[in-house]
């Protein structure tokens, strides 16, 4: 199994809280790996770490065996680490074509083209046409993003990240607030992405996790409490005693 | 519709873009004798386009957008003045020195919030201001930079001086404008242009799919710069005239205005503003010399609360 993405001894402080303690993990090519936790635990400031919004305190972070923690965020993305983020962000004022056709230009190397229109290169439409259709986007797709339904920019949210051709891809709660006949759908979308995609999963639903993921990480406190395939992570009893055991798993 | 065809849908040209440049000409050929008011309005309206391209697409605001302004009106003036009086020369050392001075301001407002960048810019225009002053074996100081003679305009159709009803200064300032109204309609609609919309709507995802923010603010600050030195030194060239006044404050929040009259982020705001706000300037300080800047006042606060959407469409008003 080739390591894509390894982070060693990652360790992040806010004053005297430790949301990230000496955290190492590796993920392989083609890995579907969920990383869960109880609320808290850390999962999301690890995905900002490893996007470049956060800078940690001390540890590294390695992309095909090359160093990136100083690396600047959107030079991440160019290198195929791309994220969805729990709350949506969006841009308002484009079109969900517009989006799409934009994050597929920046893909492409060509966004910093300021002669042509948007779209003037001949891969980026066929690339949005799919996506707008997978998405349900495509009777939607040239109204202002601030008028759409929640579920459309939920929709357009993941989409976003997939229009840039991600080899890593971190889903921050990809679901949250989708109703439930549509959630397996945005699944079966990230299923068939190429088997060469690397994707890392946070999410609550632990149906969905356990049929997504072939190997699970669980956080707890910060530091990796347990790692493993998910039949061992879910009969592991001390995994039940500090997440799953404890009844309804909150959201948020 | 396809993503094609969406795509070159929201690039096409509407009717009214061609009614407007038809306009254009036509007050030029119709209205000889307001060539100096109209002139008056090309150069606002190209101010305004510039501060458009960062405040209405790149969401920086600016309160000290007439640095680059005046820099471009004393390049001009003193390129006229000192080397040679063409000009389409002074014109391009104009834009050239705008724009390097706009590329050195554009790292001051990479960081902060908007009220940082108020100021910031501010600051920038009020040390040129100071500058143009203190410097007066230059600029002439407080007095404004006399002696400024231009030379014949030269032209594909043969050389035209300078006149005093300002027809050829009028005609020029329309090329110019025109112009630059293309450049920067080819800009908006690349993905360079829409990568300033995104960065301004959010730039945490900007960065997300593989946008340099900071690449793209200066760049586009470093354009605005360059229009907005082409605006000034139309305005030395055309008035054969630069003075301290060209880096005012009121020349700032003059601009600003235009842009709260005509709208931003769909390059057109400039120029209905400038139409506007110099018409109206003219209609009641000729009916009311001296409390015109009451009406003014009142006018755009009846604006801002009304909305210009619904002053522009009585219509709409009774409707439920």
């Amino acid at each position: 199994m080739t390591v894509v993405l390894e982070t060693r001894g990652l360790l992040k402080r806010f004053g005297g809280i430790t949301p990230t303690n000496d955290v190492s993990i590796q993920v392989e090519r083609g890995a579907r790996r969920a990383l869960i936790g109880p609320n808290g635990a850390g999962k999301t400031t690890l995905i900002n770490l490893l996007t470049g919004v956060l800078e940690p305190t001390a540890g590294t972070i390695w992309l095909d065996g090359q160093d990136i923690t100083r690396l600047a965020p959107h030079k991440r993305v160019r290198r195929g680490i791309v994220r969805t983020f729990q709350i949506n962000q969006l841009f308002s004022e484009l079109t969900p074509l517009q989006s799409l056709a934009l994050s597929v230009s920046a893909r492409l190397g060509v966004s910093a083209q300021w002669w042509k229109p948007l779209g003037s290169d001949p891969r980026v439409a066929p690339i949005c046409d799919t996506l707008l259709r997978q998405f349900h986007l495509d009777d939607v797709m040239n109204q202002q993003v601030k008028h759409l339904a929640y579920g459309k920019r939920r929709l357009l949210e993941i989409a976003t990240a997939l229009a840039c051709e991600p080899r890593v891809l971190l889903l921050d709660e990809p679901v949250a607030g989708v109703p439930e006949g549509e959630r397996q759908e945005i699944f079966d979308i990230v299923n068939a992405l190429p088997a060469h995609v690397s994707v890392l999963l946070i999410e609550h639903d632990m149906d969905l996790v356990f049929n997504f993921a072939k190997s699970v990480t669980v956080l707890v406190n910060g530091a990796v409490f347990a790692e493993g395939d998910v039949e061992s992570i879910s009969n592991d009893p001390r995994v039940k005693a500090v997440y799953l055991g404890e009844g309804e798993v909150a959201h948020g | 519709m396809s993503a094609a065809a969406g795509l070159k849908w929201a690039a096409r040209w509407r009717w009214w873009e061609g009614a407007l440049l038809l306009a254009l000409l036509a007050s030029w050929l119709l209205l000889p004798s307001h060539a100096l008011l109209l002139n008056e309005i090309a150069i606002l309206a190209l101010f305004a386009l510039s501060l458009d391209l960062i405040l209405g697409y790149a969401g920086i605001v600016s309160l000290g957008h007439a640095a680059f302004f005046g820099f471009g009106a004393y390049a001009a003036a003193l390129v006229a003045k000192l080397v040679m009086p063409d000009p389409w020369v002074g014109m391009l050392v104009a834009i050239t020195l705008a724009a390097v001075l706009g590329a050195v301001c554009s790292l001051l407002i990479l960081r902060g919030s908007d009220l940082t960048r108020l100021m910031v810019t501010l600051g920038v225009a009020l040390i040129l201001y100071e500058l143009a002053n203190k410097l007066d074996w230059l600029t002439g100081g407080a007095d404004g930079l006399q002696g400024v003679v231009m030379g014949p305009l030269l032209t594909p159709l043969g050389a035209f001086d300078f006149d005093l009803a300002g027809r050829t200064a009028y005609a020029y300032t329309l090329v110019v404008l025109v112009l630059c109204l293309y450049v920067a309609r080819r800009l908006v609609h690349s993905p360079f242009g829409y990568s300033l919309q995104a960065l301004r709507d959010n730039r945490l995802r900007a960065a997300s799919i593989g946008l340099s923010v900071n690449a793209r603010l200066i760049a586009v600050y470093t354009i605005a710069a360059a229009i907005a030195g082409a605006a000034g030194a139309l305005q030395a060239q055309t008035s054969g005239f630069a003075s301290l006044d060209v880096f005012d404050f009121h020349r700032s929040a003059g601009v600003m205005l235009v842009l709260v009259i005509g709208g931003t982020g769909y390059l057109y705001g400039g120029i209905f503003g400038a139409i506007v706000f110099t018409l109206l300037k003219e209609a009641v300080s000729a009916w009311t010399p001296q409390y015109w800047n009451f009406w003014l006042g009142l006018f755009l606060v009846v604006l801002v609360l009304v909305g210009r959407e619904r002053l522009i469409r009585p219509w709409a008003w009774f409707k439920p």
